[in-house]
């Protein structure tokens, strides 16, 4: 007397997370092209340029490369976790894809507390990176480890303070909601991140840090920790480590998308624009996102550790508790804080 | 099976398997990367009672932060744990003895608890229908009992504060950075010039 009713669903569920992973891979494969190309093109090189017709298929040529190599495991390695680390991060930051809408209702799950449960994945991608560099059981990895785990943890309190003022000026915790939210007949005006620009451009900086990207990727430090946390790992393990960082790369550049870019939303809200299905604003929107992150990895120093830590605790996390009251004073005094449920 | 019975068994089966590991695991980092399990699937318990917040606020600050500092401390010890084990079979009766009462005062308490029929309609703040546990939440924290709120923050601030105190030591002699002193610094006063005579030196 089972109910079956569910079979169905459940179904549907698993061919759209399928196709999800399908595209975002693809996806994936040709952003790793594009950073390539675009950090080339800067220093004047030339890139990837000899895999298929304009270097196309580097990616995929990597990716085989990778998988056909031997995994070494260093002897005095803690095998489980050694293994288990890339496997934690790569889930991990696919699972956050999970709530991301790409246009109207376009989520595998709508749920309503959607930033929290993105804010609650990206706080726990630390533990790829402390497993993984414990159970190397070597020195370089494991110091590496602690640094970049206390920086994802230091950038996670700014972000969060970012994510509360955009939760209260939509009222909702619901990414949908939030794209939502913003749309006004002004288009590109009505978005959140001429508002809320401050927040906007520490929310941007942050996901460096969060990501660690270059100017902040001190995780991976060459001069000083040879390669971070992944230099015992080889083969299929270091590729889904690699591969785990784009798609957080991918998540956060969404997430500007969504929280201060109007999501699927068409940047002049008038037709012919809004004729445009919402999935392509959404890809041009993330792509957009993707070459900043590009161009800064290009032309921006490294930072100092100390100098990366008192920006995150100095400099940003005063800011933005400060712009939080702010915000929070104009909505309730204006009366501008619509649909507070009250 | 239904759905959510098949759920609630995996959520609890692995949660009890986990806790049992945090205690049995002779690797101390292990014990902790089974707490954390342990706290994930108390965090799928939460969102099965239709409580999703209190499960993101779960991962979010037990497993994203207070898990993460057990297994820095956890990882930096350099502990011999195996003297640990050692006398762990003289103390588990005493543990065992601990354990029992809990487990017997536990089942009375709870065994024979029936929700009394005025104890719902009694509760001080029901949750108004039509709204997410994030904003009933939200409105008994931040609107009702706002003050209350503040002052377990100032509680919890002057603790803080009390173990900043406690464990800061001024070192005399140690260079310290100043920011504002390094950033104030011009060209004109920190290089100096000078025409070396060929064959002097300086």
């Amino acid at each position: 007397m089972s109910d079956t009713s569910w079979v169905i669903p459940f179904l549907l569920m698993i061919v759209k997370s399928l196709v999800l992973l399908v595209v975002l891979l693809v996806f994936i494969a040709y952003v790793l092209y594009a950073d390539r190309k675009i950090w080339a093109a800067v220093q004047l090189r030339r890139g990837p340029n000899v895999v298929g017709p304009y270097g196309l298929f580097q990616s995929f040529a990597d990716m085989l490369k990778f998988v056909f190599k031997e995994p070494v495991i260093p002897d005095g390695a803690n095998k489980g976790i050694f293994l288990l680390a890339p496997f934690v991060m790569g889930m991990l930051s696919l699972a956050a894809w999970a709530v991301i809408p790409l246009s109207d209702g376009w989520a595998i799950a709508n749920l309503n507390v959607g930033v929290l449960y993105i804010f609650a994945i990206s706080s726990l991608s630390v533990y790829g990176v402390i497993m993984g560099g414990w159970a190397s059981n070597s020195k370089y990895p494991f110091l590496s480890a602690l640094r970049s785990a206390a920086q994802m943890v230091s950038y996670e309190v700014s972000i969060g303070f970012v994510i509360v003022t955009v939760l209260l000026c939509a009222g909702s915790l619901n990414l949908n909601d939030i794209v939502v939210a913003q749309d006004t007949r002004f288009g590109l005006l009505g978005w959140y991140w001429l508002p809320l620009f401050p927040m906007f451009v520490i929310f941007f900086i942050s996901a460096l840090a969060e990501t660690n990207r270059p100017p902040f990727d001190l995780v991976e430090a060459e001069s000083e920790l040879v390669a971070g946390f992944m230099v015992e790992y080889s083969s299929t393990p270091y590729m889904i480590f690699m591969l785990a960082e784009y798609v957080a790369i991918m998540t956060m550049c969404a997430l500007l998308t969504i929280m201060f870019f109007g999501g699927w939303l068409s940047p002049i809200p008038y037709p012919p624009f809004t004729w445009v299905p919402g999935v392509i604003w959404f890809t041009l929107k993330v792509c957009l996102f993707f070459f900043m992150f590009a161009m800064v990895k290009a032309f921006v120093p490294r930072y100092r550790y100390d100098q990366l830590m008192r920006l995150g605790w100095k400099v940003f996390l005063p800011i933005s508790l400060f712009m939080v009251i702010v915000v929070a004073s104009v909505l309730h005094f204006t009366g501008w804080g619509a649909g507070l449920g009250q | 099976m239904d759905v959510p019975a098949f759920f609630f068994t995996l959520f609890s089966t692995v949660m009890i398997v986990s806790a049992i590991l945090v205690i049995a695991a002779r690797n101390p980092v292990h014990s902790v990367l089974f707490l954390i399990l342990a706290f994930c699937n108390a965090a799928g318990l939460f969102v099965m009672l239709g409580a999703e917040f209190l499960a993101m606020i779960l991962v979010v600050v037990y497993v994203g932060a207070i898990a993460v500092l057990f297994l820095f401390v956890v990882m930096m010890l350099d502990v011999d744990f195996t003297e640990f084990k050692q006398g762990f079979l003289q103390y588990l009766p005493i543990g065992a003895l601990i354990g029992a009462v809990v487990l017997v005062e536990l089942f009375l308490v709870l065994g024979n608890w029936v929700a009394g029929s005025g104890s719902v309609a009694a509760v001080t703040t029901p949750v108004p229908p039509g709204m997410t546990n994030t904003m009933a939440l939200g409105r008994v924290l931040y609107t009702q009992y706002a003050y209350l709120f503040q002052g377990a923050a100032l509680v919890l601030l002057t603790a803080m504060i009390g173990a900043i105190v406690l464990t800061l030591h001024h070192k005399v002699g140690v260079k310290r950075q100043n920011i504002a002193e390094q950033n104030a610094r011009t060209p004109a006063d920190a290089i100096e010039i000078h025409k070396v005579a060929s064959g002097k030196g300086l």
